[in-house]
């Protein structure tokens, strides 16, 4: 292979939220430059809230994404009612969270079944994978719309949920609304255990690790429960911060590659590389996770804390399960709320507010002005925060695999992309795949 | 927003005639992804609907990409950039029936909040350096660029309206989409009036049905996401609003959220005027 040059164009990275670019340069061997090029054209949310009134965060960053609308919408909330002091009652946080767990349930599923799992088989797509799996995919397909069920008694619908408000919900579900979904429940309860063992049969590549091993794991630290909502943040590195302290940490940073931006702890030469998702909740929340999830995974073989980030499909597997038990759990004892919502009334200032999506910490901020407009807005998605560790990733892994044929090597790179889940509608896409060898690589 | 013409026949593309299973691409413009998932949310359905129509094109669910021409094609998202207004010409060559769906392909979305404004503002505000930003000042509906069969409104679109809408065009017919407002749908359904009953502001008077007049069943008002009803009395609504203890830049951005540019309303005072 001596003097070898290849370059490889893929025009759309499929089956990822979005569209995107990834440029690949090996030069005699090494690997010289890795790029996740996003660019998706930019929609200037953060520019647009300017102006709005403190309610329509809730509606308004819902649209950055189909995919976790509700993330958004609990964020927005979470930071307006930090600046506002507002304490919610737990009949609505645990409401809240059913409407959360539908949220992940929907999006993991997706993720995994129909996104991620076609790698692992060398198949295209999820259909496919429905004509040689028909009895576990009808199951699969139920327990995700176990998850959109959930979104449509308690949200309204599972796109743009339109019952969520600050300081709780236009209307509490009826008791007997929530009960129809026990039996749904039950069902996709097992469908989450098949799907779970299924995907553990996967064989897992191994990459060579170092890198992703090393990293700091960034995510919210649960009060007595696995987290979803939350105001503490915290690292397998040390970091424990309320949202307020991380926000503040948190810097952005453009580059020329990518509409979306990239983030890490601190600026310059101090700055630090982490990544989120369901790596970091499942390792910073290993005593969290409940009993009946943990003796399936322990059989399965995850390990409390995990790095190989193709295992997240695992990780995925098992907050789909725990979402779904959580789920039972808070349908059975639903007490509607005495009031749907609570009055929430911020004064001028500064609100943080920071919630688990599905594919990873999503971070709001919003400075009001004296008539409850939105002076400034800041919104992090976990795309941002994790594109350096899909770059990280990618060098890894073609360092590793040069020996592979362009065209798997090709294919990996965008498993590896997928590895990470990311919404590229969230981090602003269009994905082109370029390798270019050259020397003896 | 330029009045939507919906064509009156629409003109079957030759497998359908010849009762082949037609094939459907599903492409993305600026959007976030939504009405597209919709299809994917079909989750008793999906699978028929893969039996009946072939899914020739859509990279979110799929990395088997078949070369078109394609019989039916869905379009998400408006154009906010030159290349995007280039695409959106190949596709429209290469597409038998187009269907737009959503707000964004409708309406421009609500990234149509940029209209008006300077654009290169606007990027400072998210970019550090906004020079590497390619985009238009303005985000603009389809239709503005190619025409457009037919076009499923809503933010996102209804998941019903979708699948009624790929059957009957698998089957040669053309779809009856609704013309009226949800105030029509809140009375065929039995829901109370929010703003009869509970003095809630609502825009169902003047935004077309086709979510099953969802927002009213939880009691909230509708905030338009299904754009304007054919002829909208939007200036008495306005009145109507204000009794209701709304001020003007309150109803402004209430009409300019999600088709900011489609119930055509007084002009709205720079930000921060209120």
């Amino acid at each position: 292979v001596s003097g070898r040059s290849v370059s490889i164009d893929v025009p759309v990275l499929a089956r990822v939220e979005g569209e995107g670019a990834l440029r690949v340069v090996v030069e005699d061997g090494v690997v010289d430059d890795v790029e996740l090029r996003i660019y998706e054209p930019p929609r200037l949310f953060e520019a647009l809230l300017r102006g709005r009134h403190h309610r329509e965060p809730v509606d308004i960053t819902a649209r950055i994404c189909g995919i976790c609308p509700i993330a958004y919408q609990m964020s927005a909330c979470a930071a307006i009612e930090a600046l506002a002091g507002t304490e919610i009652p737990a009949s609505i946080a645990a409401l809240r969270r059913l409407l959360y767990c539908g949220e992940w349930i929907e999006s993991h599923v997706l993720h995994m079944a129909f996104l991620h799992a076609p790698d692992f088989l060398g198949l295209d797509s999820g259909i496919e994978i429905a004509q040689l799996h028909p009895d576990l995919m009808r199951e699969v397909l139920q327990l995700k719309k176990t998850g959109n069920r959930i979104l449509e008694v308690v949200g309204g619908r599972p796109i743009h949920p339109v019952n969520v408000r600050l300081g709780g919900f236009y209307r509490s579900p009826r008791v007997e609304e929530l009960a129809e979904l026990s039996a749904d429940l039950d069902r996709a309860r097992s469908a989450a255990i098949a799907l779970l063992e299924w995907v553990a049969g996967f064989e897992f590549p191994s990459t060579t690790g170092a890198s992703a091993a090393e990293a700091e794991y960034v995510s919210l630290r649960g009060d007595g429960a696995y987290p979803i909502c939350g105001d503490r943040i915290v690292s397998n590195r040390g970091l424990d911060v309320d949202v307020a302290t991380f926000g503040e940490q948190l810097h952005q940073r453009q580059v020329p590659h990518s509409t979306a931006l990239h983030a890490s702890l601190g600026d310059g030469s101090d700055a630090r590389r982490y990544q989120t998702g369901p790596l970091a909740r499942w390792m910073n929340n290993a005593d969290l996770v409940p009993d009946e999830v943990r003796e399936v995974t322990d059989d399965l073989g995850l390990s409390p804390t995990e790095t190989n980030p193709f295992r997240s499909i695992l990780v995925r597997g098992a907050e789909t399960l725990m979402a779904v038990v959580e789920a039972q759990r808070l349908v059975a004892e639903y007490v509607p709320p005495a009031s749907p919502w609570v009055e929430v009334a911020p004064p001028a200032g500064v609100g943080h507010g920071c919630t688990e999506a599905p594919r990873g910490i999503l971070y709001h901020r919003y400075r009001l002005d004296d008539g409850g407009l939105i002076a400034d807005a800041v919104i992090v998605p976990p795309t941002s925060q994790n594109q350096h560790a899909i770059e990280r990733d990618l060098r890894d892994f073609v360092g590793s695999h040069l020996h592979l044929a362009d065209d798997e090597l090709r294919r990996s790179c965008e498993q590896v992309i997928r590895n990470h889940d990311p919404c590229i509608s969230c981090a602003t896409h269009f994905l082109q795949f370029e390798i270019e060898r050259s020397g003896s690589g | 927003m330029r009045p939507f013409e919906p064509a009156r026949v629409v003109e079957w593309p030759d497998s359908i005639r010849e009762g082949r299973r037609p094939t459907l691409a599903v492409w993305k413009f600026a959007s976030c992804d939504g009405c597209q998932l919709s299809l994917l949310d079909c989750e008793d359905e999906l699978l028929a609907v893969a039996a009946g129509i072939e899914i020739a094109s859509f990279p979110e669910a799929s990395s088997a990409v078949v070369d078109g021409p394609y019989d039916i094609s869905l379009v998400e998202g408006s154009i906010t950039t030159e290349q995007d207004a280039r695409r959106i010409q190949e596709i429209r060559r290469s597409s038998s029936v187009l269907v737009t769906i959503g707000a964004c392909a409708t309406a421009g979305g609500i990234q149509a909040l940029r209209n008006g404004r300077d654009i290169e503002e606007l990027a400072a505000i998210v970019y550090a350096l906004p020079g590497y930003i390619d985009t238009l000042a303005t985000s603009t509906p389809i239709a503005d660029h190619v025409h457009v069969d037919l076009e499923l409104r809503g933010c996102p679109i209804d998941r019903g309206q979708l699948l009624r809408t790929l059957a009957a065009l698998a089957n040669r017919r053309t779809p009856r989409l609704p013309t009226t407002s949800v105030c029509v749908e809140c009375k065929s359904l039995g829901t109370s009036c929010v703003m009869v009953a509970h003095g809630t502001p609502c825009l169902g008077p003047v935004t077309q049905a086709g979510c099953g007049a969802l927002c009213p069943s939880f009691h909230r008002g509708c905030f338009g996401c299904f754009g304007p009803m054919e002829s909208p009395n939007v200036d008495a609504l306005r009145d109507r609003l204000i009794e209701h203890g709304m001020d003007g830049p309150e109803i402004d951005r209430l009409l300019r959220t999600f088709t900011p540019d489609a119930f055509a309303p007084r002009p709205v005072p720079p930000e921060g005027s209120s």
